[in-house]
Parts: C-alpha cells; sequence; structure tokens
C-alpha cells in the first residue's frame, strides 16, 4: 500500500535581506493512514516552515518552495493552483496552529467560527452546521459544549481554546492533520489531555497525524515514528521505540542525553555551542561545529541519508561508520 | 534561622473585574545554600511569590524576613541596604536586557547603583563576571541582539550574582530556551551554586528540570501551597491529589513507559484566581473530593519527614504510616493504609 502522504526532497527558502535562509532542505518522509509521525527539532530548525509547505502556506514573500514533491495520493500539491489548495485545505489536510490565540478570531464566538469553517468546506445549511459545531466541541471533550458555543474565545482557558482549533481542524474529516506545537503554551496537566485527545482522534478517524514539538518527552506517549530535523535537514528518521533505545546521530544523542533524568544527580551532559545560522551555512555536516564525533571528512561533505535496516534512516558519517561496524546493512 | 522566611503572605491585584487572589496565604523558609523547586500550573501565583519576596509587588499581609531582617515594611531607601540580598532572573532575555545598552554596561549597571567599588573595581568584577558565566571577553562593548537566546540568559545570571546576592529567585530561567541549550544553563547555575553558595528559589513548570536542581519542592495551585517536601520524598510518594495528577501528566523519555502508564486526568481546568472554589481548592478537579473538602479548607499540615501537605485525605496513623488517596495500587509502600475510595 502507497502511503497517505509522501514528501519528496522538499526545499523551502526565505529571500531575505541577509540572505537566503535555507529553512527546508531536501526533506523526504513518507505518512501512513493511521499514523503518528513526530517532526521534532530545534527552534529554527524548519519545522513550521515544513508544515507551512505542505499547506502552500508559505509566506511569500520573503519565501518560496523550490524544490521537490508532496504527493497526496496521485496528485503533487506544490503543482496545484492556489483555488485547487483552497479545496485542500481544510478538507484533506488541516493545520492546528501553535498560537491558538493569534488564529482564532476574538470578534467572533467559538461556536460561529467552527460554523464558517464547516459552511466553506460542506454543502450544508446553517442549521446542520451549528448542529456539527456542537457535536465537534463535544468530540474535544469540551464541557458542556451547548453553552460554550456562543462564548468568545478570551473566555476560554489557553487549553479550551487549543481544543477549539483541533475541533476546527476535524471539521471535514481531514486525511491529514498538522499539529505545530499545540501544547507548547499549556501547563503539563493540560498538555497531557490535548495530547491524549489528539491521540484518541488520530484512532477513532484514521488520520494521518504530523506532530510537530521541539520537546522529544512529548514524543515518547504519542507517536509511531519520529523524524529528527537539523538545520533544516533530515538528520536521522526511526520507529519510536528506537529512537529513544538507540539513537544513531549525535544531535539525536545530545537531545537526549542533555535532558534531565531521575535518578542522574550529575550534571547533565551538555550539547556544546549555539544553534546555527541558516544563512552562512557551512559545507559538510551542519551539526559538525557542536558534534564530539567529527571528523575531517564531516567538515568538507555533507553526510547522504543512509537506510539502516528497513525502517531507519540516518545522515551521519560516524553513525554509518558505527552501525557498519556492528555489522548492520547500511545502504547509502 | 531559616535566611529567607516568609509567613502569611498574601499578594492580591485589585482589578476591574474584582479581587485576584494570586498569592494566599504563603509559608515557606529557605535555607543558606538550599535550592527550594516551585511548581505549579500557570498563573497559581508563582512569579506573584518571587516579586513579592524582593517588594516588586507590595504584599497585602504578612512577613517576609530575610537574613534576620524583617523586609516587609521597610521604606525604599532602608530596603535598598538589603536588596542585594535577593536577585530574580526572568524567563525572557529577551525583555530582560535593555536593547540599547551595551553588556558591559548591563553588567556594571547594578554595582553603580549601589555605589559598588571604583571605577576600576567595578570593571575588575564584570571582566570576572563574564568568566564566570561563560561568555567571552569580548562582549563587553556588544549588544544583546548580538547574541543567541542561552547567551542572553547567561547576561540575564551575570548581572543576577553581580552584587553577591545570597539568594536568587529564578523565574522560569530555563524555560524559553531549546532543549539543546537548557542543560548549559542548568549546569551554569548548579556550578555557581556551588562555587558562590547560593539559594535558589527555583520557578519552573518543568518538573523534570526542578527534580534535576532542587533540594526541596513545593507545590502550589490557585494562590496556596498545597505540599512542600524534600525532593525524593516527593518524588517517591506524592501524597496530595494534584502533586500526583502533576506528576502523571510529566512527559516520560520512554514510549513503553509512556504508553502503558495510567493518567490521571484531572476532570476540568484551573479555576480562576478571581473566585478560588470555597473549602479545598483543589476539590472543584480533585478525583478524591468528599463533602467535607467543599466545605472546609484542609490547613498545611506537617508530617514525619519533613513532608507538610494540605488535604483533609492524608492522615498520620497511629503507628506512624500515612493513609493517602491514590488510584495507582503499586506506587503506594505496603505499610500504608489507604482509605479513600477511587
Ligand atoms: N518570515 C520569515 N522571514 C525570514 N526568515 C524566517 C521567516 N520565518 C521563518 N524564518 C526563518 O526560517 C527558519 C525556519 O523557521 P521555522 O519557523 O520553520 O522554525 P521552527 O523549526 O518551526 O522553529 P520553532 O521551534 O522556533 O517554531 C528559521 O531560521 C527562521 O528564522
Ligand atoms: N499585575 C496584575 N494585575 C492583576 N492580576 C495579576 C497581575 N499579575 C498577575 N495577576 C494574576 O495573578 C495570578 C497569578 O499570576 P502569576 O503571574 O503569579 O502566575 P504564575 O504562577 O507565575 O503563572 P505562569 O506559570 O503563567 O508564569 C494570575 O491569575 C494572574 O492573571
Ligand atoms: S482535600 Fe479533598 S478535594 Fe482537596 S485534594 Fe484532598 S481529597 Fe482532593
Ligand atoms: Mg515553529
Ligand atoms: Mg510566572
Amino acid at each position: 500500500m502507497s502511503p497517505l502522504l509522501q514528501v519528496c526532497d522538499l526545499t523551502t527558502h526565505l529571500f531575505t535581506v541577509e540572505g537566503v535562509v535555507k529553512a527546508v532542505e531536501g526533506l523526504s518522509f513518507d505518512l501512513d493512514a493511521d499514523e503518528t509521525l513526530a517532526l521534532v527539532g530545534e527552534s529554527g530548525c524548519g519545522k513550521s516552515m515544513t508544515a507551512l509547505s505542505l499547506m502552500g502556506l508559505v509566506p511569500d514573500p520573503p519565501g518560496r518552495i523550490v524544490g521537490g514533491q508532496v504527493l497526496l495520493g496521485d496528485r503533487d500539491l506544490l503543482q496545484l493552483s492556489e483555488h485547487e489548495m483552497q479545496k485542500i485545505r481544510g478538507n484533506e489536510i488541516a493545520m492546528v496552529f501553535q498560537e491558538p490565540m493569534t488564529s482564532l478570531n476574538p470578534v467572533f464566538t467559538v461556536g460561529d467560527q467552527i460554523v464558517e469553517s464547516v459552511l466553506t468546506h460542506r454543502q450544508v445549511s446553517r442549521r446542520q452546521a451549528r448542529e456539527r459545531a456542537v457535536e465537534l466541541l463535544d468530540l474535544v471533550r469540551i464541557p458542556d459544549p451547548r453553552g460554550r458555543f456562543d462564548d468568545y474565545p478570551h473566555r476560554l482557558s489557553g487549553g479550551m481554546r487549543q481544543r477549539v482549533m483541533i475541533a476546527m481542524a476535524l471539521a471535514c474529516d481531514p486525511d491529514v492533520l498538522i499539529a505545530d506545537e499545540p501544547t507548547t503554551a499549556l501547563d503539563v496537566t493540560i498538555q497531557a489531555q490535548v495530547l491524549d485527545l489528539l491521540g484518541e482522534l488520530q484512532g477513532e478517524f484514521g488520520m494521518g497525524v504530523i506532530l510537530i514539538t521541539h520537546d522529544l518527552g512529548v514524543v515518547a506517549g504519542i507517536a509511531d515514528r519520529v523524524v529528527v530535523m537539523y538545520a533544516g535537514r533530515k538528520v536521522e528518521e526511526a520507529p519510536v521505540d528506537d529512537i529513544f533505545a538507540s539513537p544513531l546521530h549525535p544531535y539525536t544523542q545530545g537531545l537526549l542525553g542533555s535532558m534531565p533524568r531521575p535518578g542522574l544527580e550529575e550534571r547533565l551532559r551538555e550539547i556544546p555551542g549555539v544553534i546555527p545560522s541558516l544563512i552562512d551555512m557551512t559545507p559538510g555536516c551542519s551539526f559538525a561545529p557542536r558534534c564530539a564525533k567529527a571528523m575531517a571528512r564531516c567538515r568538507e561533505e555533507q553526510p547522504d541519508h543512509a537506510t539502516i535496516g528497513d525502517a531507519r534512516v540516518v545522515a551521519c558519517f560516524a553513525a554509518e561508520e558505527e552501525v557498519a561496524g556492528r555489522g548492520l546493512a547500511v545502504d547509502t | 534561622m531559616a535566611l529567607l522566611s516568609i509567613r502569611d503572605l498574601m499578594a492580591h491585584f485589585e482589578t476591574p473585574r474584582g479581587t485576584v487572589y494570586a498569592v494566599d496565604g504563603v509559608n515557606l523558609d529557605i535555607g543558606s545554600g538550599e535550592t527550594v523547586g516551585l511548581v505549579g500550573e500557570s498563573g497559581c501565583g508563582k512569579s506573584t511569590l518571587g516579586k513579592a519576596i524582593l517588594r516588586l509587588i507590595e504584599p497585602n499581609f504578612g512577613s517576609i524576613v530575610l537574613d534576620s531582617v524583617d523586609i516587609t515594611h521597610l521604606k525604599r531607601r532602608q530596603l535598598a541596604r538589603h536588596r542585594h540580598k535577593v536577585q530574580m532572573i526572568f524567563q525572557d532575555p529577551y525583555a530582560s536586557l535593555n536593547p540599547r545598552a551595551t553588556v558591559g554596561r548591563i553588567i556594571e549597571e547594578p554595582l553603580m547603583v549601589n555605589g559598588w567599588g571604583s571605577d576600576r573595581e567595578r570593571k575588575e568584577r564584570v571582566a570576572w563576571l563574564l568568566e564566570k558565566v561563560g561568555l567571552p571577553t569580548d562582549s563587553l562593548k556588544r549588544h544583546p541582539h548580538e547574541y543567541s537566546g542561552g547567551q542572553r540568559q547567561r547576561i540575564g545570571i551575570a548581572r543576577a550574582i553581580a552584587l553577591n546576592p545570597k539568594i536568587v529567585i529564578c523565574d522560569e530561567a530555563v524555560s524559553a530556551l531549546d532543549v539543546s541549550i537548557r542543560a548549559q544553563i542548568i549546569n551554569l547555575l548548579t556550578d555557581l551554586r556551588d562555587e558562590l553558595g547560593l539559594s535558589y528559589l527555583f520557578i519552573s513548570h518543568d518538573l523534570s528540570v526542578v527534580e534535576h536542581i532542587a533540594d526541596r519542592v513545593c507545590v502550589m495551585y490557585l494562590g496556596k501551597i498545597v505540599e512542600i517536601a524534600e525532593r525524593e520524598r516527593l518524588w517517591a510518594m506524592p501524597l496530595h491529589p494534584y502533586t500526583q495528577i502533576l506528576m502523571a501528566a510529566v512527559p516520560v523519555l520512554d514510549p513503553k513507559i509512556a504508553r502503558e502508564r495510567k493518567k490521571i486526568i484531572p476532570r476540568d481546568e484551573l479555576p480562576s484566581p478571581l473566585n478560588p472554589p470555597g473549602g479545598c481548592r483543589f476539590h472543584t478537579r480533585c478525583p478524591y473530593a468528599q463533602p467535607k473538602c467543599r466545605d472546609e479548607e484542609p490547613p498545611l499540615r506537617p508530617l514525619q519527614g519533613r513532608q507538610s501537605v494540605a488535604c483533609h485525605l492524608v492522615t498520620e496513623q497511629a503507628d506512624g504510616s500515612i493513609a493517602y488517596p491514590t488510584m495507582a495500587a503499586e506506587a503506594a509502600p505496603k505499610n500504608d493504609v489507604r482509605g479513600a475510595p477511587a
């Protein structure tokens, strides 16, 4: 069975006065129906730009998708006109944005906003749309959905607003749901509620979900597969258990190592250095300046994606050597 | 005698919509060299408590005794003589640094304001501070915007320790930093603590960071402390239902455990501090609430082992064991009597 969504070599650049920001560079991944894929990586590594590229919402100027394909079924979304994309957005791919307050309109009630989003995508009467909106509020576990229907966004807590955003995204049973940091602004208990909800809805609707986060801890409970990005590129991809049990890329290893863990008293392991600029990219591996395993070759050549076993991908010379040393098949 | 001793502290805000009971009767001691973690949900009053200790917000009631001096009612001029003993590091390294000043100027400013040393001594001190926080010496003439978030937080830390404080209030000091940078700053904070003998009040919503850094942890809910305990003890046996829920919600770094663990998810969301529920403030979300919890406010009661809890259902038994409400049977020590219905 072919995947629900196939992203091949996606490349998105931002043409700014300071120079060209290579926000997404040759990114490829597949998403199956019924699967939650986590896209993780540090601030500014291109996660949101990836999401906006899939949605056809890259801000232009300064941004432009300069290469690649985004295949949904047999259509390449990057070849569609804006008019055609409008029909895809919401119906087939929907997105929950990071900051719910900026994406909800403060002067309309949450109910009316969901009704609007149902009406733009479906040929139904206002009354039917209203019923559907109440249904959706209930679906995302908003207590007293009929009462909440007439509330303005500022009357809702952060967690409820985020759930309203999810309700709007689900208005038309999308096949793919992209959630960009859906819980970053929320408290831990509310974060747990929203993540649980996403997990349940994913199962109920059989959607493919792309969950974007900078926090590996969030990933463990909800993701099936993980794509780790660094400076616009995919540096590692693996099933969630493998990422945590045996991370291959030094950046993934560093990320996991730098998280405080219960029972470990000693100093945290640091990743030295700073987050790289996406404008003046050095040749070679972009993690090399911070990497303890960097060799001369890493500073000259960009490592390709090597496939390891049947489910893992890593872009790192040192990791390739280590894996080959363990007698596993490496396919570059 | 504790270095910092807070009694019955209240800080309320009058707003057009009514009184916000942001901090509503807090007792807390911090010892010399001790790190106390302060956790709780957004809006529960953590920052207000921190600012009230510094008297950036005037408390409405209660007392703050710092290094044996009651500073609660000191006039501004007298307060200035004690101010240097407590400093604060804020969450947002962008907003808290003057963008027009040079880094050298930013770090030197508290020294100048307090008439510390001669011009030359101050310059030497600034150079020493830069080195301590791991910033390159050519930083003096540069501006904050030339630095990344983590480096900016280093500037904020250098400024906070410039006057040799005894206690530093870190308000979400690492929360805005990227995971890969966060460890650097946490290590810097622990190094400075060990080297300079600092005490920290470490405010954070990230329990795993607090577990790493704190000796003792306070859990706050709607303006009140609901549980205080030594770190190991709190993690081994969280007694208050809210603490249990908070801990169960923390993401774990192991997918197998994460998938299997039973989550206790609260029924609803944080009520407003404008109109806190009567009785136990947690009763609207508490899975164990009894009629009594609605009517009567549980006091924060000390138990053995330096653990204090404010919950009607937590009781010390005659044999010294503790009865407390819990859902996870295996989490409770064997000798404990579990009194509450699930
Ligand atoms: N409108 C813009 N103009 C110029 N550069 C931009 C713009 N939007 C984003 N960028 C840059 O593009 C890069 C990728 O940004 P993106 O928002 O995708 O990062 P991200 O991984 O989502 O980060 P975060 O975790 O902080 O949300 C960053 O370096 C960012 O500075
Ligand atoms: N200046 C103010 N005027 C009115 N209300 C305020 C003021 N400052 C804070 N509050 C309110 O007091 C309560 C406690 O706020 P505080 O900032 O102390 O919470 P917090 O625990 O630090 O939350 P967070 O984790 O979001 O930083 C909140 O309800 C807040 O809205
Ligand atoms: S006192 Fe009652 S309502 Fe409050 S936490 Fe304990 S059991 Fe829950
Ligand atoms: Mg983003
Ligand atoms: Mg705060």
